[in-house]
Order: C-alpha cells, then sequence, then structure tokens
C-alpha cells in the first residue's frame, strides 16, 4: 500500500507534479500504474492486460523496425459525396476537426515498412479519426496498398480498429466492404499473404468485410470483435449477454481468430509467420 | 393497405367501393361518373408518387403486400429448382436459392426471404439471414461458377440477423468472405435490390456485374431509424436520416452505385405484380444475354474496377 500513500502525499503538494503526470489509472482494472511503466509496457496494463488503443504512429514504434516506414497514399483524404449533415452539422466541418485533432487525412494510414528485416505492406487503423470508421478514404487507401502489395509480390498487414461503416458517406461507405475485399481477392489471386489483426474495436463493416478474411487472425487480448453491436442484439433477443461475449478469446472458442498475441510479442509473431509464409 | 401518405387515394377508393355499393350495374352518366372516379384515383396516385420523399420511399419499399422473392420466383421463371443448406450447419429460411430458368436463361437464383405471414416470416427471420444463409448462398454461387451459369440475386432484407446465435456462427465472417469470393466468382453476376437494401445484410449477396433497383426499393448503409437514433440521438428523426443518406434508386444511380432503374407502375409494385414482372424479367434478359458473352476473366477484371472506382475521388 505505501505506493498509494506516496501518490497521496504527493498530490497534496501543489508545487510537486500532478498526480496524473506520474500516475496512470488502468481504465479497465482501475489499477495505479507508474506512467513510465505503462509506457515501457506498450499501454498495456500488467495487472489484468487491459491493451490501451494505439495511435498510428505507435502502431509503427511497436511493429516495425526503426525507420523503415514509408507512408504511401498519404494524400488520400476523407470525402463528402452526399455533402452529409446532421443535428450536430455539416459532416465537412466533423471530418476537418477530427484531421486537426489526428494529424490525419483519414482514419487509416498505409505504407510499407519491414517487421524483422521482413519487408511489409500495411495498414494501419486509428481509432482516434471518427472511431476508426470505414469510408471512402479508408477503402481507397486500404485497396491502393494491397495494390502496392501485389506489385512488389509483398505480404499485407492489416491492422484494424474501427466502430464499422461511416454512416456519413452513406451507401459509398457501404461499398468499401466489397471494394477492399475485391482488392483482398487480387492479393490472393497473386498467391500472397494477408495477415489480419484485430484490435479494440473490430466491429460492423469492417469486421464483415476486410478483417475476417484473412490467411491468418491474429487478436490483441480482450478486444470488442463482432458484426452487430450488443445493445442491439440483446434487444432483438430480449436475453442479456455473456460478459465475454464478443471478446477476442470468445472467437477464438467459436474458431474465428487463430491467436491471441500480447502487443510486446506481435512483431516476433509476425515475423515468425511470415517465414512460414515464405516472406524473407 | 394504405400508406400515411396516401390518405387522398384511400378517400377516393372509399368513394368508388361506396359508389359501386350502391350502382352494382351502372349505366349511362353513372359508368361515367364511375370512370370520373377511377380516373381521379389514378391521377392523384400517379401525383403522389412522382413525388416521394425518400422516407416514403421506405415506407413502399417495405410495404407488407410488396412482391417477395418467391412472388419473383413465380413470375420471371418457368422453372425453379430449390436446392437446401449450407453443407455446414443447416438450412437458412432468410435465404433461399435455387436452379432457376428465365425465358431460355439457366441461371443461379438467390435471395432474401421475408415471409408472408406470421409463421413463414418467424422462420425467416423476418428476411434477416443467419451465416449459414451466407454460406449457402455462397456454396450455390461456387456451383453456379462450376458449371458456367448466371447467378441472378434478389435482396430485401432489413440486414443480416443480429443475434447471438448468429454472431457465434461468424456472421461478420460470412459476410466478409462472399464480398471477397463474389468479387473473384467467375460467371455473371447480376443483383437487383427488390425492396429493402439493409446493409452489410444486403450487400453479402451484392457484389454484381450489373446491380439493378426497383424504382422504389432502397438501399443504405444503416436504416434511417437507426442512423436518427445514432447521429441525431432520436429515433423518431429517420426522415431526416432518410433524406440525408441517399438510399433512393435515384440518388444511387447517380452515384454510381447502380446501373440501372427497373420503373415500377403507378402506386408501386405492390399494387400490379404482373406490370412488375414483366419489367423486371424484360431489363433482366437484356442484362444476362449481354453478360453472358463476356469472358469470365474479363468479367472479374472488370467487376474488381467497377468497385474499386466507388468512393474514388480526384
Ligand atoms: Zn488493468
Amino acid at each position: 500500500m505505501a505506493w498509494f500513500h506516496k501518490s497521496k502525499e504527493i498530490a497534496a503538494k501543489p508545487e510537486s507534479p500532478k498526480k496524473e503526470d506520474i500516475w496512470i489509472q488502468c481504465p479497465s482494472c482501475k489499477a495505479h500504474i507508474y506512467k513510465d511503466e505503462w509506457e515501457k509496457n506498450l499501454k498495456v496494463c500488467d495487472r489484468c492486460c487491459f491493451h490501451e488503443r494505439l495511435t498510428w504512429k505507435e502502431r509503427v514504434d511497436v511493429l516495425l523496425d526503426e525507420g523503415s516506414f514509408v507512408e504511401l497514399n498519404a494524400k488520400v483524404s476523407w470525402n463528402d459525396p452526399l455533402k452529409f449533415s446532421d443535428s450536430k452539422g455539416p459532416y465537412a466541418e466533423k471530418a476537418v476537426e477530427n484531421c486537426e485533432k489526428t494529424g490525419m487525412k483519414e482514419s487509416v494510414a498505409t505504407g510499407a515498412g519491414k517487421i524483422n528485416g521482413i519487408k511489409v505492406a500495411i495498414a494501419i487503423m486509428d481509432f482516434r479519426f471518427m472511431g476508426g470508421s470505414l469510408a471512402s478514404g479508408t477503402g481507397e487507401k486500404i485497396l491502393q496498398t494491397a495494390m502496392y502489395a501485389v506489385k512488389h509480390k509483398l505480404p499485407y498487414i492489416i491492422l484494424s480498429a474501427s466502430g464499422g461503416a461511416r454512416m456519413h458517406e452513406g451507401i459509398i461507405s457501404l461499398m468499401q466492404m466489397p471494394k477492399t475485399c475485391a482488392a483482398l481477392a487480387q492479393l490472393r489471386e497473386a498467391n500472397l499473404p494477408y495477415i489480419s489483426i484485430m484490435t479494440d474495436p473490430t466491429t460492423g463493416g469492417v469486421s464483415a468485410s476486410f478483417a475476417m478474411v484473412g490467411d491468418i487472425h491474429i487478436a490483441e487480448p480482450r478486444s470488442l470483435i463482432g458484426f452487430a453491436g450488443r445493445r442491439v442484439i440483446e434487444e432483438t433477443i430480449k436475453q442479456k449477454l455473456p460478459e465475454d461475449f464478443q471478446t477476442a478469446e470468445y472467437l477464438v472458442d467459436h474458431g474465428f481468430v487463430d491467436m491471441i498475441v500480447h502487443r510486446k510479442d506481435m512483431k516476433d509473431m509476425l515475423s515468425k509467420i511470415l517465414k512460414y509464409a515464405g516472406c524473407r | 393497405m394504405s400508406l400515411d401518405f396516401e390518405k387522398d387515394v384511400a378517400e377516393i377508393e372509399s368513394r368508388i367501393e361506396e359508389f359501386k355499393a350502391k350502382n352494382p350495374e351502372p349505366t349511362g352518366t353513372l359508368v361515367k361518373e364511375l370512370n370520373r372516379l377511377e380516373m381521379e384515383r389514378a391521377g392523384k396516385l400517379k401525383e403522389i408518387y412522382a413525388s416521394l420523399t425518400p422516407w416514403q420511399t421506405v415506407q413502399v419499399a417495405r410495404h407488407p403486400e410488396r412482391p417477395l422473392i418467391r412472388d419473383f420466383i413465380g413470375g420471371l421463371c418457368s422453372e425453379f429448382i430449390e436446392l437446401h443448406g449450407d453443407r455446414l450447419f443447416g438450412d437458412d429460411q432468410g435465404m433461399i436459392g435455387g436452379f432457376a430458368t428465365i425465358d431460355n436463361h439457366r441461371v443461379m437464383l438467390i435471395g432474401h426471404q421475408k415471409g408472408k405471414d406470421l409463421d413463414e416470416k418467424i422462420k425467416c427471420n423476418f428476411g434477416q439471414a443467419c451465416p449459414e444463409g451466407y454460406r449457402k448462398a455462397l456454396r450455390l454461387m461456387k456451383l453456379a461458377e462450376k458449371f458456367h451459369i448466371p447467378v441472378v440475386t434478389f435482396i430485401d432484407t432489413p440486414g443480416a440477423f443480429p443475434g447471438r446465435d448468429a454472431e457465434e456462427r461468424g456472421q461478420a465472417e460470412a459476410i466478409a468472405r462472399n464480398l471477397l469470393e463474389m468479387a473473384a466468382l467467375k460467371t455473371p453476376v447480376i443483383a437487383v435490390v427488390t425492396g429493402e437494401g439493409g446493409s452489410g445484410g444486403a450487400i453479402g449477396i451484392g457484389v454484381g456485374d450489373i446491380v439493378l433497383m426497383l424504382s422504389n426499393a432502397v438501399y443504405s448503409v444503416i436504416s434511417p431509424e437507426g442512423c436518427a437514433s445514432i447521429l441525431w440521438r432520436d429515433g423518431t428523426k429517420a426522415a431526416e436520416a432518410a433524406n440525408a443518406l441517399k438510399i433512393t434508386a435515384k440518388s444511387l444511380l447517380q452515384l454510381k452505385i447502380i446501373d440501372e432503374i427497373i420503373p415500377e407502375p403507378v402506386g408501386g409494385a405492390h399494387r400490379d405484380f404482373a406490370t412488375t414482372m414483366k419489367t423486371t424479367k424484360k431489363v433482366l434478359l437484356k442484362h444476362l444475354s449481354s453478360l453472358e458473352k463476356v469472358s469470365s476473366r474479363k468479367l472479374t477484371s472488370r467487376r474488381f474496377e467497377k468497385f474499386a472506382a466507388m468512393g474514388r475521388f480526384k
């Protein structure tokens, strides 16, 4: 308990750094963790294994060899084909806000890089950009990166983090599901490996398209993965769902995910699998 | 059953009924009067249907008397041999399919089944297919590929079934798999949105070389009610959401999501099955004839380019 009392002491002294600068509270188990330790642990709680969502740049740092990442399709941005507006105002305004907040132009960053020396094409979704939603720019970037993989004979890795299709681009968002899958069909035709990594959350139109057609499905521990929302299902079947429903572990049990891999082991696991796929 | 925006028509109709009851065998001026009433009814119906709002179109697309897949099979095909099961789990009644003959074309016909009466609706989950439905559809599509016959799909679903069992059996995977396999299918695919094109549940059988839509059908990433409750935080704002989402055949043709609109008779498909079938058949035959001439190699590369171009903006 010593560390707890210490934190109180620190908080009591106004000249000391603020409590939040030193401690992180795990959003899941509420344990207090040293911020340094949290960062060193790649934002994973070492008590309950909660994996915090990462930005795409943090993912690059965790997965790719230092300095190996080259961004592709950086100019592809969000679009407003429907001139959509809801009760909170125009989609265009919301999208601009999200761009400013994240420094991104769409919910995915794409490029090429190396994993323990193996060159890969990679797409990394970022939940901060409109909940990682799938829209025209997202689909286009994922498709272009698949075509890049085909052209350069590279394995393709997609990290999903998404609430599903973006309503603001209506049917155009829905069509990114067949569009991305059509691109992955080209990859399959070229006999190139595709590894889908599902992170928290991978739901709706993303789970029902590119995320679920990998040669290998890997999930981060405890990620939410599923098609329909929990509330919708509970309303439909008029039953409470089990606690572990739609977790990564639940998907392994039901045969839809190959393995759950801790963030710190992800890079090495990817390079091991890629070697079985003949990549070097 | 008349819809709330059809009140004026219903009113004229009740006047016609009343008139007929009073004059079982009208002659002379009475015939003229009856004709005048009929004309008035037709004019009013035409006027209303010429300017349906997107939300009103949703009501027509969901009309309880709207033709369903069994009606299309009966109205278009001289033969239908139903095939059952996904060979993995079961036989989903929410998605049916089989060999069908339309004029001189042998095709694999697949589509959502909503069901007519309550018993049937329950068996079909109200047209919300389960993973085994999508997997049955895929099995039949692969069979069509093997036998070199075109696939024709009929889309009419509120969405894929959001149930616990459906999740456990991989609803997401089943739809995703279909999207990938349909993109690569080496046989022609024509998709027809006949009623509700509900999101992932619709596109799960919707990757067509040609995508057609009945004029009062809708096709959307989310139901207007669902969109309203999330983005408007008010489920009653569905009409506004329906507007914003651009879900009508006309909008989707402009957005290049569909290739052609199949015009419905005045007052909607539910008022005149025969004409609906005749028009649908004509449009289908035209596309079947032209697609059957294209090599499978060219088909798949064109299909890829078609979907790759969706949402590509310069
Ligand atoms: Zn924790």
